[in-house]
């Protein structure tokens, strides 16, 4: 089974149509970049697969389960690291993550212990009673993620987890998301195209809101006659493409 | 639900200006015109400062800061997506406007009793009872600026709901209560337009209250806004909820 499946899925806005009746899937386990230039309609896609925003035409069913009739049978089973921090400044790491393991169910004993693991998971033990607010944007950015995986979804959506971040500490999220890849279903919005290359089995590329085409990195560059990934990420976005 | 509620009161008690404005600034409000009151000639004939009709007035002054409390966290909370985050969880619409409301009412409730329990040090004539009723009394009046709260953080950023609820909102409660100086300095006419706005009737019927007595139409025009207010807070968080 698909964990996502996505059928003519649109969202308007003021009469401009941000997602424009796209339709893909996603394999159990896949890590699938999402890219696109600023208002393509990553982020939109990523809302509407979220159940944060609901889809003006469309459907799309995550682990079988559809975000326009079956919401919240859709929520249990996902996470998200939404593209800003998203943290709760003044509250601990720890509190953080205990809060949102509790949101999603978990007792106090059981909501404790996934904490404790996350914070080992992604070796926070040295921030682990700091406030966020305090933290840096790299360890913002940590805790993020760290707080859509402690409920370990089925399917998690990062959008655009590294904005922001300098270079090592961006390497140092790209470990930590390549080690995701098969425990879940990973959707990844990303600016960085050698991101999107570097961790993703397939990329889908977006151009005013229509799937301008989907496939390997290698694929799309033989499909563009393109030397690198960026040329190819280029002609797709500017030209539209076609699947 | 419970452990957003928790994060929502942990989030504003640690916050050292949510502290300040709650709780040690009315106090000070308090304790200021208690000693101006000292220096008053009972000959003037002032009571207005009097420790049983000022404590229910600043008590209600004090409840304008919860309106900015709700307000600045709802308000960050959208600016910041930690919303956004919790959108996508299990939550229904009914637990966010509860996780935000529920730790609201106590802590507005916890403030009333900090102003009065200050005005009973300084030698405010009170009986228990009266203090118990003047407290039920302003139930409704937190629950309006609570209100007001959640409808300011649905709609405004956190700058808008600081400039609208810390400084409009603040200074309105404080002019058109009754509570600084007499509504009858505004005219005949400006006082009854007053008196269709919530602040003024809310202090009156505190005041009622506290001295043994009851207001009623005067908190039924309070209790009728809370609920207006809260209607519309309702209205506007489902909104912004659904734009995401």
């Amino acid at each position: 089974m698909n964990a996502i499946e996505i059928k003519d899925l649109t969202k308007i806005f003021d009469g401009r149509r941000a997602v424009d009746g796209l339709s893909l899937s996603i394999a159990e386990g896949e890590l699938l970049a999402l890219l696109g230039v600023n208002g393509a309609g990553k982020s939109t896609t990523i809302k509407m697969l979220s159940g944060v925003l609901r889809p003006d035409g469309g459907d799309a069913y995550i682990m079988g389960a559809s975000v326009v009739s079956e919401l919240q049978k859709v929520k249990p089973h996902i996470n998200v690291s939404p593209q800003e921090t998203a943290v709760a400044p003044n509250l601990s790491v720890f509190e953080n993550l205990r809060l949102i393991s509790g949101i999603y169910g978990a007792d106090r004993d059981a909501s404790s212990a996934a904490t404790d693991g996350m914070i080992s998971e992604l070796g926070m033990e040295s921030v682990a009673r700091q406030r966020a607010g305090t933290l840096s944007g790299g360890w913002q950015r940590r805790l993020s993620i760290a707080m859509a995986l402690i409920t370990k979804p089925q399917v998690l959506f990062l959008d655009e987890p590294t904005l922001g971040l300098d270079v090592l500490a961006r390497r140092e999220l790209w470990n930590e998301i390549e080690k995701l890849k098969g425990k879940m279903t990973v959707v990844l919005t990303t600016h960085y195209l050698e991101e999107a290359e570097a961790l993703s089995d397939r990329v889908a590329v977006m151009s005013a809101g229509r799937l301008a085409a989907v496939g390997t990195a290698d694929a799309l560059k033989k499909q563009t006659g393109k030397a690198n990934f960026e040329d190819a990420f280029i002609q797709l976005a500017e030209g539209g493409g076609t699947i | 639900m419970r452990y957003f509620a928790v994060r929502n009161l942990k989030e504003m008690l640690r916050d050292r200006l949510t502290l300040f404005f709650g709780l040690v600034f009315p106090l000070i409000i308090l304790v200021l015109l208690y000693i101006l009151n000292l220096n008053i000639p009972t000959a003037a004939g002032m009571t207005l400062f009097e420790l049983e009709n000022l404590a229910p007035g600043i008590a209600v002054f004090g409840l304008s800061f919860i309106a900015l409390f709700g307000g600045m966290l709802i308000a960050r909370d959208r600016s910041e997506a930690f919303l956004t985050r919790l959108y996508s969880s299990p939550l229904r619409p009914s637990d966010f406007l509860a996780a935000y409301t529920l730790p609201l009412l106590p802590l507005a409730l916890g403030q009333s009793l900090v102003c009065l329990a200050a005005a009973l040090v300084l030698g405010m004539d009170a009986s228990a009872s009266g203090i118990i009723m003047c407290l039920a009394s302003l139930l409704p009046s937190a629950v309006l600026f609570v209100g007001i709260g959640l409808l300011c953080g649905s709609c405004m950023t956190d700058k808008q709901v600081g400039g609208i609820c810390g400084a409009l909102l603040t200074n309105l409660s404080a002019w058109l209560s009754g509570t600084w100086f007499s509504l009858d300095l505004f005219g005949k006419t400006a006082k009854r337009i007053i008196y269709y706005l919530p602040f003024a009737n809310a202090v009156d019927a505190a005041r009622s209250a506290l001295n043994g007595g009851s207001d009623w139409k005067k908190l039924l025009i309070v209790a009728i806004y809370a609920a207006s207010v809260f209607v519309l807070a309702v209205f506007a968080f489902s909104r912004q909820m659904k734009k995401g």
